[in-house]
């Protein structure tokens, strides 16, 4: 078994996949904790599963069909009461790429 | 007025006789529950206004005598969405969420004239055992306020267990509802995966979360899932099965009944006073006639790995809709959308969310997929097969609900690994979807100590009849707290 199963290069990486990020201290304690977890799933390496299928879903449905009926859904200017910024019927966001703000 | 010498069938004689009328009701219970909360704080958020004004609309309109559930106070743990009456997750995240509809349990309450006192207290997106990841509030069990109530349903546990309210809803991804029942001497019942609508309860692990009910008794406990049961449009994983009358069979008669006690449940990991008052629940269960066998269940060890590989995954995936662009928490000063999404989050969430977050997607990237998610789908498999071939032979399975009674506030919300082991025995029923509750077993050093009955897929119904035939015969669901002269 690997001595070190995950590093704080590692940790960052995830974390960018995850769209978080972390200090320095953080970086550290979340790499020390993964690294204990992580380990911890390693005991699953000790099943032998060969040929053992994988339950995903313990639903005793398998399809939900429905007739294809319009109903009345949520109101826009209701939905629209948490977004963090809206205007004019429409969420509100800094630009994409601008890097200098969008001066809002 | 607190709910410690009353039950539902009791309140709803009260009720339709007008001993008391339901606004009287709602206001007795904000009234006691201001002075008690003051020393556990359960609650996040109450409803006053609406609660009486609803009770008013009951009174005016009278009280079914049918409806055991109308008028009747009830608790909901804030991960269940209420229209109009702000639902936090217990997340800075969703601090100021108002939703814009009613979760369909919420519906079934409502439809019920059940009446709504407020949102209870948990860890964060249900993530954790202690209710100590909340980002609002330490809630603390009533029974040693110096203790953690469990989690992550704690406030509603405490709610019920504190006298505050006759009926709480949580909900249940690894032993959210039966651990904080078995630490808070209550009744908590997980239900199969698929009988209760998750429409309208904020997703955690979509493949292991289930609405539950907590009371004091088992009785209260069927007639509440009697009215959330059943299947919904909105879920296409809730099961189209008839829902039986689960207060029906409740008789006290066991007899012939055939039950297993799995070894793997009273190991070296359980704590000897939590496995004497096991012991004794076994003799109980004798005593009223029937078997009681050891059996293996020998891949329980690895439910902990398989679960917090899987329930972090979907979690992963299920906590990416929280980007600050719709709703919830948007950072401040923020330049372009890439630090919308990160700084949002990275300030958003706590600790242990990003724990978990970060778990799924590690479990989920790229070379690391087959080992640890894969793996976790098939160790799951074995799990569910070794509950299926104990069934072949057995009405259900007994055991402790937790390894250890409530431990102190603070000592171990900085260890994972020890908080995660925690869920040991709960864990296995949500990975094979199966019926599990905990119900009120004896004592160990005054704090309270859980029995945990797993039963075959939808058959909550032999739960119920087991443990009503097992509180008949005990008077441990009928301990109250000392919460120092609240009542």
């Amino acid at each position: 078994m690997a001595e070190e199963r995950i590093n704080a290069e590692q940790v960052k990486h995830v974390a960018e996949l995850a769209k978080l990020e972390f200090t320095t201290e953080q970086l550290t304690m979340f790499t020390g904790q993964l690294e204990k977890i992580i380990g911890m799933f390693e005991d699953l390496s000790k099943v032998d599963t060969t040929d053992v299928p994988v339950t995903s879903r313990v639903s005793d449905r398998q399809n939900a069909l429905r007739d294809d009926v319009a109903v009345k859904s949520n109101d826009r200017e209701a939905l629209l009461a948490n977004a963090p910024q809206a205007a004019n019927g429409l969420i509100k966001v800094p630009a994409i790429i601008d890097e200098s703000g969008d001066g809002e | 007025m607190n709910f410690f010498n009353q039950d539902l069938t009791s309140l709803h004689a009260d009720l339709v006789s007008k001993k008391i009328t339901a606004t009287e009701l709602t206001q007795a219970t904000f009234d006691n529950l201001k002075g008690t909360d003051a020393k556990v704080d359960a609650f996040l958020n109450l409803n006053e206004a609406a609660a009486l004004k609803q009770a008013a609309e009951l009174d005016a309109k009278g009280i079914d005598p049918d409806n055991l559930l109308a008028g009747i106070p009830v608790a909901v743990k804030d991960n269940i969405v209420t229209k109009g009456l702000t639902t936090t997750a217990a997340s800075k995240m969703l601090e100021n969420f108002v939703p814009v509809y009613d979760a369909t349990v919420v519906e079934k309450m409502q439809a019920h004239d059940m009446i709504i006192i407020g949102k209870t207290n948990l860890d964060e997106f249900a993530m954790g055992g202690s209710t100590e990841n909340s980002a609002f509030k330490t809630t603390k069990n009533p029974w040693d306020v110096s203790r953690v109530p469990g989690g992550s349903s704690g406030g509603s546990a405490v709610a019920v267990a504190a006298g505050e309210v006759p009926v709480a809803f949580g909900s249940d991804t690894g032993g959210s509802i039966r651990q904080p029942a078995s630490f808070n001497g209550i009744v908590g019942m997980k239900p199969t995966y698929g009988r209760v609508s998750r429409w309208g309860l904020i997703a955690f692990g979509s493949s292991l979360d289930q609405i539950g009910t907590m009371t004091r008794n088992v009785k209260d406990n069927a007639a509440a899932l009697n009215i959330i049961a059943g299947n919904d449009v909105k879920d296409g994983t809730s099961s189209k099965r008839e829902v039986p009358d689960f207060t029906a069979g409740l008789t006290g008669d066991i007899k012939g009944m055939k039950i297993a006690l799995p070894k793997e449940y009273m190991g070296d990991g359980i704590d000897p006073k939590v496995r004497d008052v096991i012991k004794a629940a076994v003799k109980q269960f004798e005593d009223l006639g029937a078997t009681v066998e050891e059996v293996s269940l020998p891949h329980s060890r690895y439910g902990v790995p398989a679960y917090y590989i899987i329930a972090s995954s979907e979690a992963s995936s299920n906590l990416q809709r929280f980007d600050g662009i719709r709703y919830g928490f948007r950072a401040d000063d923020v330049k372009n959308l890439e630090d919308v999404y990160v700084r949002s989050r990275s300030e958003g969430f706590g600790d242990e969310v990003k724990r978990r977050i970060m778990l799924g997607t590690f479990s989920l990237s790229a070379g690391y997929y087959d080992a640890y998610f894969h793996k976790a789908g098939q160790v799951r498999t074995l799990i569910i097969n070794d509950f299926n071939k104990v069934f072949e032979n057995y009405d259900l399975i007994i055991g402790p609900t937790a390894p250890t009674p409530a431990f102190k506030l603070g000592d171990e919300i900085s260890d994972p690994i020890t908080m995660y082991m925690n869920d040991v025995l709960t864990i296995p029923v949500n990975l094979a979807g199966l019926p599990g509750m905990s119900i009120p077993a004896g004592f160990a050093d005054g704090m309270p100590v859980g029995l945990q009955l797993i039963g075959k897929s939808f058959d909550e119904s032999t739960l119920y009849k087991a443990g009503y035939a097992f509180e008949q015969a005990t008077d441990f669901h009928q301990a109250t707290p000392d919460l120092g002269g609240a009542h």
